[in-house]
């Protein structure tokens, strides 16, 4: 965004500056005495600041602070009404591995979560390569039916694609080749944010490569691809994340086969009944723990690179 | 209102910006009935541009046979004769190949699909008797009894699903045959201007530079034909059936309705209870709750990052990585545990219990529930809102509030005359994917309330929007297909709708080379 186009957006503050140019003296010795109580007043604003934020903070990690909390309880496994357990241990721990199948649930989604951040960059690279630097025919036609197909709803196509992976094998024992595929084919339609950034790479870095003689397909492995490595690295975060939260395809699809679940539909199910909130409660806050914590550690060390995708992202649409 | 209407350019820019919208929404609403009758004509002129090209196209066919040699002649028979016959060897054998493919594909199983594609059938089993040899211990000696088995003849599903392949597949002949055409009548054109073809050492070169496109995106756009295109045809189609619980493959067949299901939705009888009342008390709180969780977050976020970029305050970092780690936990952890904490047994739920409010838990409160299903999206969003809007924030130039300070602007008009209308016009566009995808915030919804409390007719939850609602109609144990996919097509319609008014009364500029 230039400057030139945010003053044309905001003709009032050019009027302003015009009013106020037309001071008189006595405005200007109003201006010098509130000048005196600016530093009282910046040290009374920013202490209310602090407090909000200190106030936020809290109510932001409570509910995290009370899930660990939770975990470590051993006296109960429902769900009760104080958050300091009254005894402690790693019971909930040791039972989450005897007594379910929370190893292979965690296995199945760490699989899905690799092989999808693999292969949805490549697809996602590969999409807005081509719609960012490329000009061909068609190019504004695919990008408008690729904005139209989003605004159908998702599940809308979940329900056909149940029944299509059920006649090639890919539920219920096939749930991770399933979900990879369907996680993995259609994810060409995120290119967004990923073309944003390629967009903003200068276009003369291609034309002087190709006047060198270099063939498009060296530019994109050459040129773009190692300038794009934020990009890259923010669409392997975002896509090896999603598995993990994923609960909604994941539950169609390996319904009603509990070695094949993933974390969050294998968590969800312990609780789907009220006698399983009594007796797995604890259990599923400890579970989460363990979930929460790998894929926290790597955003984390990743962080910078996920908000400078989701800066960019935001601001060209 | 009239002066709007008797309006100069100039006019329009003295007003301030709140009339300025309102001229905008005001001239939108009174262009609506021109826009529509030049939708009328536009699609009027896309028929007759279509049906030109059509006439075009065929024209052209028969003038390449007409001046075509017999090499371009023998092509419109045998595909890709034309280019073998001219030393293209690697395009012909593709033309060759396919058309081979097609014809065997169509006669085997082509015809047999298509004409299932009628769904005429009217069960999906049929008794078939045999004779079988059976030894009978009582008489000690082999007879031959009748006996009975089921056997599934059809399945609508697949009826369906290959039948619109076949036709898909009809269609990419088609145009394959054409481009045949087209091939042969240049490759005979540059022959006659004397130059040389392209050989298929060029072809496949080509695919790394002129045509990269080509290979770049063969691979997405398959992926997203297949499993996302085809899936929205299908269920459009699928809207137009009986296909539910009890006419569910393999076991049922379903058949062609017509435009009963729509009739469903539209037609307002028995009172309350009927579906179409639940559709438009979920429509109605689908579009409250996407315009409060867009915009609460949007304030609320731009506040708070506003507030962690304020000169002065220490520990910026701190306060962010705070903040960002709930985006880090997965939701279904983070939203399931919430959810328990206001229920009756949970800390927060019981503590209000035991204070008088909500004895029944806070999920079995409709507007209670709304309220903090609102609520709690702000805790969900505002850390995405934070770092969006900061990036933004720390682009705005530093001497425009520095003039404005001068000027004696209080923080309060800086904010209003600066920093706002700056936010609106860089983030205007993700405002509104931001309020399409909260009309689809699936898991917020259904992780916090599963739709709760379920008050309303046809499996229909107070909190429920209408993706949760679909979704439910699919799991209960109805399994009403044919409706979630009406549902899903009114979704769509919707959300386009809303794009479509935003895009024109928000106009906003973006060129998207401009950044090149």
């Amino acid at each position: 965004m230039t400057n030139t186009e945010y003053l044309e957006s905001t003709e009032e503050s050019v009027a302003s500056t015009e009013v106020s140019s037309a001071e008189t003296m006595g405005d200007i010795q109003k201006r010098n005495n509130k000048h005196r109580s600016i530093k009282r007043r910046r040290i009374i604003s920013n202490t209310v600041v602090y407090i909000v934020l200190v106030i936020m903070s809290i109510v932001w990690l409570f509910p995290f602070v009370c899930l660990v909390l939770q975990s470590f309880r051993v006296e109960s496994t429902g769900i009760v009404y104080y958050i300091i357990p009254k005894q402690w241990g790693f019971d909930n721990y040791i039972n989450l591995f005897k007594n379910t199948n929370f190893l292979k649930w965690y296995r199945n989604t760490l699989i899905i979560a690799i092989a999808t951040a693999v292969l949805q960059t490549l697809f996602v690279m590969l999409m807005a390569y081509g719609l960012s630097r490329l000009r061909f025919k068609g190019r504004k036609f695919l990008m408008n039916v690729m904005l139209i197909l989003g605004m159908f709803p998702g599940f809308l196509t979940m329900i056909i694609l149940y029944w299509v992976l059920k006649d090639l094998g890919l539920t219920q024992d096939g749930t991770i080749g399933g979900l990879i595929l369907v996680y993995v084919a259609s994810s060409g339609m995120g290119y967004y944010v990923a073309k944003g950034f390629l967009d903003t790479i200068p276009k003369s870095l291609d034309e002087a490569a190709r006047i060198d003689g270099a063939t498009r397909f060296q530019v994109f492995y050459k040129i773009i691809i190692p300038m794009a490595r934020p990009i890259v690295i923010y669409t392997v975060l975002t896509a090896f994340m999603a598995p993990w939260a994923d609960f909604i395809f994941a539950s169609y699809i390996a319904m009603s086969s509990p070695d094949n679940y993933n974390v969050a539909v294998g968590l969800w199910n312990l609780l789907a009944t009220n006698s399983g909130k009594d007796q797995y409660y604890t259990m599923f806050c400890a579970g989460g723990v363990l979930v929460a914590i790998p894929v926290t550690v790597l955003f984390m060390c990743l962080q910078k690179y996920y908000v400078a995708g989701v800066t960019g992202g935001a601001v060209k649409g | 209102m009239e002066r709007y209407e008797t309006m100069t350019p100039l006019d329009y820019l003295k007003l301030n910006k709140l009339q300025k919208i309102w001229c905008r929404i005001y001239s939108f609403i009174f262009s609506i009935p021109t826009k529509l009758l030049n939708l009328l004509f536009s699609i009027g002129r896309l028929f007759k541009r279509f049906g030109l090209y059509v006439a075009h196209e065929f024209m052209d066919v028969l003038y390449t046979f007409k001046n075509g040699d017999w090499k371009t002649r023998l092509s419109f028979v045998i595909m890709g004769f034309g280019c073998f016959a001219r030393g293209q060897i690697l395009r012909g054998i593709l033309f060759l190949l396919f058309e081979i493919i097609f014809l065997v594909y169509m006669s085997i199983w082509g015809w047999y699909w298509l004409a299932e594609l009628a769904l005429a059938e009217t069960s999906a089993t049929e008794t078939i008797t045999t004779l079988v040899d059976q030894f009978n211990m009582i008489t000690m000696q082999w007879e031959t009894v009748e006996s009975t088995s089921t056997v599934y003849v059809t399945n609508s599903l697949h009826s369906l699903i290959y039948g619109i392949l076949t036709i898909v597949f009809i269609i990419a002949f088609i145009y394959t045959w054409r481009v045949n055409v087209k091939q042969q009548k240049l490759a005979q054109q540059i022959l006659a201007s004397g130059k040389k073809l392209k050989s298929g050492k060029d072809d496949l070169n080509s695919l790394v530079d002129d045509q990269f496109h080509k290979t770049v995106l063969a691979l997405p756009v398959a992926g997203i034909t297949i499993f996302t295109v085809m899936p929205i045809i299908l269920m459009i189609m699928v809207a137009f059936t009986n296909f539910d619980g009890s006419h569910q493959p393999p076991a049922n067949v379903f058949n062609w309705i017509g435009l009963d299901n729509f009739n469903q939705l539209f037609s307002w009888q028995s009172g309350s209870s009927s579906f179409s009342a639940t559709f438009g008390e979920i429509l109605s709180w689908t579009l409250i709750w996407a315009f409060f969780a867009t915009f609460s977050n949007y304030f609320l976020g731009m506040f708070v990052a506003m507030m962690i970029n304020k000169k002065g305050i220490k520990f910026k970092k701190v306060w962010r990585t705070i903040l960002v780690m709930t985006i880090a936990v997965p939701q279904f952890i983070s939203l399931i545990y919430i959810s328990n904490m206001f229920d009756v047994e949970g800390f927060i739920g019981y503590w209000l219990k035991n204070h008088g409010y909500f004895i029944n838990g806070i999920w079995s409160n409709g507007t209670a529930s709304r309220v903090m299903v609102i609520i709690i999206n702000i805790w969900v969003g505002i850390p995405y809102l934070m770092l969006i809007t900061s990036g933004v924030l720390m682009n705005i130039p530093a001497d425009l509030y520095e003039s404005a300070r001068i000027d004696g602007a209080n923080v309060f008009q800086m904010y209003c005359k600066i920093t706002l209308p700056y936010m609106l016009f860089v983030t205007g566009p993700y405002l509104l994917t931001s309020f399409i995808n909260n009309m689809n915030n699936f898991n917020v919804i259904y992780l916090l309330t599963g739709g709760a409390p379920n008050t309303l007719t046809n499996s229909g939850g107070e909190t429920d929007l209408l993706v949760t609602w679909l979704y439910k109609l699919t799991i209960n144990e109805t399994h009403d297909y044919k409706l979630a996919a009406v549902i899903g097509i009114m979704v769509f319609v919707v959300c386009a709708v809303i794009s479509l008014i935003i895009y024109n009364v928000i106009p906003s500029t973006r060129n998207e080379e401009e950044f090149q």
